[in-house]
């Protein structure tokens, strides 16, 4: 085999330098090249591209130890220009790495694969395997629904299978622990539309109906609305992103291989959590939007507690209050299905997994407000 | 065959854990241009003394020379030199699975240099060609990739600064027999042509026959190093167990039929 220049101890530094001269046509390599050199030699490799000279003298004379890389590259870039015509000489001892890379050319190691280029049709092509990929989707959603209702059937016949243990975790994860964040939300929210309602009031002399608007609006749409915003964005992605880690680690395949259904183990306890957590939230979050209201009309509008305690009473019909809680366990239901079904989508690379926890949240969130719409219209409907 | 000077040298390590005591007084040479194994049983902090000499932990005592530098008193930017002289592969490959094959080689040449992409990219078809991969790996997502590929990948990437030194981690665990000695072949391959010192750490028993030149043992916080031979004949009874247990016994007739390759 060849003597390698990288067995030799190495030499203290010598600088390198590349020098090409277009005149003389000879290139001049000097001192030891590492890896961290490639810059230097690159440049003086493109001079050399960019001339073509007709003869080539590469002078090793004064050149040291050359790195695999750079050496590589050197010679890459002369064997181009050999095969342009240019006559090359070298003076001195090539690094000894050239006969390696013989060897290793001489084996066949294909090409690189081309980038494709689209023609016309088959961009089409692509728009159409794309429609028929969200087709694909809908009805993986529908496939998803189906096998979640199912196990959820399944579960109901004994309280074994519901998992107990685990709905409680999950609804202390995402429920007691979310009452801090959902019931400083709740409140500034209310605080703020107080305050808007108190100003625009005023002029008036209606400045009384505040207490109307900040009681309605957080019964029966704030607060249920903001503390599912809330819960998408903490448990919805929490669920993507710990689902689709086991997915990734195989541990959803290893409960597959014990006979456990995935969906009876993993979905159903956190989706049913939500479920009966998100409606609890929203109470807090009522309670916190209320007592927000109370506060800031006592403080603006110099209105007592009996009094704005009884002007509530007037306001608010017996429905009110249903009509924002009837609508957190559908949101629950939403959110849940969509941050587990996005989480047991990831596939292969930690890439999906930001993608699908990116997506679960973003989802989850468009259909609590999309859902939210639909109840509106309907309660509007029905005059509830 | 290799040059005797030592590449790295370990002075009396200490690593301990509170009061658990990993490693009492570790020492041994590795000799430039050698494939040097470390052995030991699982906890006997083989991952820690690799750690150790890469300078990602400083020992509680003792000193690590590489190349003649002390690791152990070097500060974070000559550290971050230091790294660049050595290749790692880690057991599971460690690819980055949101980039492609060629993004994985070209990532840390791009950080250390400014090159051009077209030199990049031939960079990289020269490390592909080196551990032995067709160029239609370089578009490839690691998830696309055999477990062999994963791991010729991996060397790949470490092999990308043209490191003098190369640390691999278990670099034939999970592969087939015959993977496994493709890879042995390479790593012989590799160090004979490029003149690489080459430390590893490997539970595969025919890896160790075929590839190194010394082995380390790991037992009781301390270090056994000798060659194979020595070390198989070696009279500690976990080393006994170990080399002359059921796996073990393949190992004797692999050395009367010489060296792979």
């Amino acid at each position: 085999m060849l003597a390698s220049a990288a067995r030799e101890p190495r030499r203290s530094v010598m600088e390198f330098s590349a020098d090409f001269d277009p005149a003389s046509g000879r290139l001049t390599l000097a001192g030891d090249c590492a890896m961290l050199d490639a810059p230097a030699l690159e440049r003086a490799l493109g001079q050399l591209r960019g001339a073509a000279p007709a003869g080539l003298e590469v002078n090793f004379e004064r050149s040291g130890t050359f790195d695999i890389g750079p050496a590589w590259l050197l010679r890459r870039a002369l064997h181009v220009l050999g095969a342009s015509g240019t006559q090359v000489r070298y003076r001195g001892q090539p690094p000894g790495h050239f006969a390696y890379f013989d060897e290793l050319l001489g084996r066949d190691a294909g090409r690189f694969p081309e980038p494709a280029k689209l023609t016309l049709s088959q961009r089409f092509t692509a728009f159409g395997h794309a429609v028929a990929d969200r087709v694909d989707g809908w009805y993986e959603e529908l496939v998803y629904g189906g096998q979640l209702l199912t196990s959820a059937a399944n579960a109901w016949r004994s309280v074994r299978r519901l998992r107990i243990p685990s709905i409680v975790r999950h609804m202390h994860e995402t429920g007691v622990q979310a009452i801090p964040v959902v019931a400083v939300i709740a409140f500034l929210i209310s605080v703020i539309s107080a305050y808007i309602g108190a100003q625009q009031l005023r002029p008036f002399g209606a400045e009384i109906f505040t207490v109307d608007l900040v009681t309605i609006g957080v019964l029966r749409e704030l607060g249920v609305l903001l503390t599912a915003i809330m819960v998408a964005g903490r448990t919805g992605s929490a669920y993507a992103a710990e689902l689709g880690v086991m997915k990734l680690n195989d541990e959803v395949d290893a409960l597959e291989s014990m006979g456990l259904n995935p969906y009876e183990v993993l979905v159903l306890p956190r989706v049913v959590a939500l479920v009966l957590v998100l409606p609890l939230l929203t109470v807090v979050a009522n309670a916190m939007g209320i007592a927000g209201g109370a506060l800031l009309t006592n403080y603006l509008l110099d209105l007592p507690w009996q009094q704005f305690v009884s002007r509530l009473d007037s306001a608010i019909a017996d429905t009110t209050l249903w009509a924002g809680l009837v609508k957190a366990p559908v949101f629950g239901l939403l959110i849940g299905l969509t941050g587990t079904m996005r989480g047991l989508q990831v596939r292969e690379s930690s890439r999906e997994l930001g993608r699908l926890t990116t997506v679960a949240v973003v989802q989850s969130i468009f259909l609590v407000i999309f859902a939210d719409a639909l109840f509106a219209i309907y309660f509007l409907e029905i005059d509830f | 065959m290799p040059d005797p000077g030592p590449v790295i040298e370990l002075d009396g390590i200490e690593n301990r854990f509170g009061a658990q005591v990993v490693h009492d007084g570790v020492g041994f040479d590795v000799r430039r241009g050698e494939i040097f194994g470390l052995v030991g049983g699982s906890g006997s902090g083989k991952s820690v003394l690799l750690k150790t000499i890469l300078g990602l932990r400083r020992p509680d005592a003792g000193r690590v020379l590489v190349e003649g530098q002390d690791v152990t008193a070097m500060n974070d930017e000559e550290l971050r030199r230091f790294k660049r002289r050595y290749g790692v592969t880690f057991q599971h490959g460690a690819l980055f699975t949101s980039l492609t094959v060629a993004e994985n080689i070209k990532l840390p040449v791009a950080e250390a240099v400014d090159l051009d992409e077209a030199t990049l990219d031939a960079l990289v078809e020269l490390r592909l060609r080196m551990v032995g991969l067709t160029l239609d790996t370089a578009a490839k997502a690691p998830a696309q990739l055999s477990g062999g590929m994963v791991k010729r990948v991996a060397l790949a990437r470490a092999l990308a600064l043209d490191p003098a030194i190369l640390f691999l981690d278990e670099p034939t665990a999970g592969l087939d027999p015959i993977a496994a000695t493709e890879f042995d072949e390479l790593i012989l391959y590799l160090r004979r042509t490029l003149g690489l010192t080459i430390v590893m750490v490997t539970h595969d028993l025919d890896t160790l026959a075929r590839t190194c030149d010394r082995v380390a043992v790991l037992v009781d916080r301390k270090v056994i190093v000798d060659t194979l031979e020595g070390i198989v004949a070696h009279d500690h009874p976990w080393i006994h167990s170990y080399f002359h247990g059921a796996r073990g016994r393949a190992i004797s007739a692999e050395r009367e039929a010489g060296r792979g390759a």
